[in-house]
């Protein structure tokens, strides 16, 4: 089970062909079993791409010649909105736009054009690692070997996170304290994004499969204090957290785009009182999400 | 990206809106004759530097005569700027903007900025003008008016009447300060700004409206398309080792304590500061080496975080996914040989080849005598905190 990818999702990479990584990702995610069917990348239509995956010139050809649903996206920043555009004209349901550095006001944008398609497609990221349900399907740059997928006797955690190793650090110690996991959904550093907490925390919650979850912010914005409120009123499950950047200065952009403190707004303490006062049990430090989990979940 | 009051104001003008006369200059000498040339009776030297403060540290002068505007500008160039944000040591002043100062008789604040919270544009106004904006939401949120661009029509002439009328404007005064809220939305879209601030909009005692200060920032990530913005970026109060690390496209912010890092990933790179602070000491950086990094790259990464001279020692925190723990150590051990490592080294490293990371690292005692190894991050930070400060 689990939420937004599993073993019957059929994906495609746009950029497949390009310099951002496209083809060496999807090299992984199809050494992990993912049904990664085809490839994007304008004017090299009829090609083949170093995995021997079929290249088509625009999403519309490789959706009716493959039957993708979901999509991974490699395009360079220039280009990639357009890309994430495109994907949603052509019927793609899922987009997991990977690229980092996509100008904020294209994203604005491209959020517009996709809010014409309501509930019929959903975006991740950008700026991103992807979504992974362990032994199944993976979307992204994650390494799968550190996943635990679903074991009998073990209870399964879901991850939503805005930053991608520190993800790949709460896998690592959920999988030490004897849980395996759901499915972990990277939401991405980007200030103007997709999927927000609140989505991914709502669909947990409404996942038979998913027993506890674990949220993971960082300064910048307010979508953490959105997410505690909601948390407070609609979620029975188990949270534990953790926010990065209680240590960062003002003012300054701290790697992701949207990690910024401004106008005194986005600080990490503010995030971390929300959380505890919804009942989220957060790690004081990065080393300690896993036993945060098994305190959540007692 | 940040551009100074005096390149904000010439892309606002050439773009329609309007400011005092003014003149830009780099000697006391040439502030002399500008005032002269400018002609008016009372003139405003104010130093150009992106630190704020500038007020209070004595950096902006009214002046009544050609002679002190001299001296104005002879203190400015001539002494260091110290104010809350540039630190103990001051930074040094290039540039003097001189400019007609005007009788107000109202303050304004009229500003855009990226609403991540409506994934959009939200234009900001209020007749509580001269102070910042922050402070006017703390104190007297009512006092601003809000309203969010439509994300691809933008601002639309009715609603920068209607906000002008909003904030106390009528007849003319209104009409102006719509037409200028119009071309201040144009401008934000089609720079690619993150904020847009004229702050204050002044309406003089002679019926006018005009802009006396203003402040635009740049999406870093829309700069690529953008060359003639590129060509106004000013380094000089950047840290230079910032500026080296933006060079070998390495993620670096300096900050002021003694424990340096180097980590993989954003979030991680914070957290990693944030363990080090957990754990009573005190971040010398944030450095975010990326997941594709080459081995060049990090041993310049090292070479970087060396080169501070307040650095007592270094945490390395890689978790492999799409970076190496080998290729990292293989950087470290090299950076060992060629730099030389004085100080104590702790490394914690996870995931991709992390074996044949260990093998290395144990078999390289000789490059680097005072490595330790950490099992986790708890561990880490113990271990560099107490190392730092032996």
């Amino acid at each position: 089970m689990s939420i937004l990818v599993n073993k019957n999702t059929r994906v495609i990479c746009q950029g497949i062909t390009g310099s951002g990584g496209g083809a060496f990702h999807t090299k992984g995610c199809l050494d992990y079993g993912t049904q990664m069917v085809g490839g994007t990348s304008p004017g090299k239509g009829g090609t083949k791409d170093a995995n021997g995956l079929p290249v088509f010139d625009t999403v519309e050809q490789a959706v009716r010649a493959t039957g993708a649903t979901a999509t991974m996206i490699f395009v360079p920043p220039p280009f990639a909105a357009d890309a994430i555009c495109e994907a949603a004209a052509a019927g793609i349901k899922l987009i997991v736009a990977i690229t980092e550095g996509i100008p904020v006001l294209d994203m604005v944008k491209a959020k517009a054009y996709l809010a014409s398609f309501g509930d019929q497609v959903v975006l991740v990221g950008p700026n991103c690692p992807g979504v992974i349900t362990p032994g199944e399907c993976k979307i992204g740059i994650m390494p799968g070997y550190i996943h635990q997928p679903p074991t009998a006797g073990k209870k399964n955690v879901g991850i939503v996170s805005r930053s991608g190793t520190l993800t790949y650090e709460a896998v690592w110690q959920s999988t030490q304290m004897g849980w395996a996991q759901s499915t972990c959904v990277g939401i991405g550093g980007d200030p103007v994004k997709g999927l927000e907490f609140i989505d991914v925390i709502r669909m947990f919650q409404n996942d038979p499969a998913t027993d506890a979850i674990i949220m993971i912010g960082e300064i910048g914005g307010t979508a953490e204090e959105q997410a505690a409120d909601f948390i407070k009123k609609h979620v029975t499950k188990p949270v534990a957290g953790f926010i990065a950047g209680r240590t960062a200065p003002p003012g300054k952009r701290m790697g992701h785009a949207g990690a910024i403190i401004s106008g005194g707004e986005g600080t990490a303490e503010s995030k971390i009182a929300a959380m505890r006062s919804a009942g989220v049990i957060v790690a004081d430090s990065p080393a300690d999400m896993g036993k945060a989990l098994v305190q959540a979940a007692q | 990206m940040k551009i100074h009051e005096y390149q904000a104001r010439d892309l606002l003008s050439r773009a329609g809106v309007n400011v005092p006369p003014a003149s830009v200059v780099e000697s006391a000498q040439a502030a002399k004759e500008a005032f002269t040339k400018n002609g008016f009776p009372v003139q405003v030297i104010k130093a150009q530097v992106f630190a704020g403060g500038r007020g209070k540290a004595g950096f902006v002068k009214l002046v009544k005569s050609a002679d002190e505007a001299y001296q104005a500008a002879d203190f400015m160039l001539k002494n260091r700027m110290i104010s809350v944000q540039t630190g103990p040591e001051g930074i040094a002043v290039k540039k003097l903007l001189i400019a007609a100062a005007v009788d107000i008789a109202h303050e304004y604040y009229v500003g855009l900025v990226l609403d991540r919270a409506k994934s959009g544009v939200t234009v900001m106004a209020s007749a509580e003008g001269g102070v910042e904006i922050e402070t006017v939401a703390e104190k007297n949120p009512a006092a601003i008016i809000r309203h969010t661009m439509h994300p691809t029509i933008g601002l639309m002439p009715f609603e920068a009447r209607n906000i002008a009328l909003a904030i106390g404007l009528s007849g003319k005064q209104a009409a102006v300060t719509a037409d200028i809220l119009l071309k201040l939305s144009r401008f934000f879209v089609q720079y690619d700004c993150s904020i847009a601030e004229i702050n204050p909009l002044v309406l003089t005692k002679t019926g006018e409206i005009m802009a006396i200060d203003a402040k635009l920032n740049f999406d870093d990530n829309a700069i690529f398309r953008h060359a003639d913005l590129l060509a106004m970026k000013d380094d000089s109060e950047t840290d230079p080792l910032e500026v080296r690390a933006a060079a070998a496209n390495l993620n670096y912010i300096k900050l002021d304590g003694d424990i340096a890092c180097l980590v993989n990933g954003a979030g991680l790179a914070m957290s990693t500061m944030d363990v080090i602070g957990l754990h009573g000491g005190k971040p010398a950086n944030f450095l975010d080496v990326g997941g594709g990094v080459k081995k060049e790259g990090a041993i310049e990464a090292f070479r970087i975080l060396l080169s501070d001279k307040k650095v007592r020692g270094i945490l390395v925190n890689i978790f492999g996914g799409i970076a190496r723990c080998d290729l990292i150590a293989e950087a470290l051990i090299q950076a060992g040989k060629e730099v030389g490592f004085k100080v104590p080294v702790v490394v914690r490293l996870e995931g991709t080849n992390v074996d044949k990371a260990r093998e290395m690292l144990a078999g390289a005692r000789g490059e680097l005598p005072t490595l330790q190894s950490a099992t986790d991050l708890n561990d880490a930070a113990r271990k560099i905190v107490a190392a730092a400060a032996a």
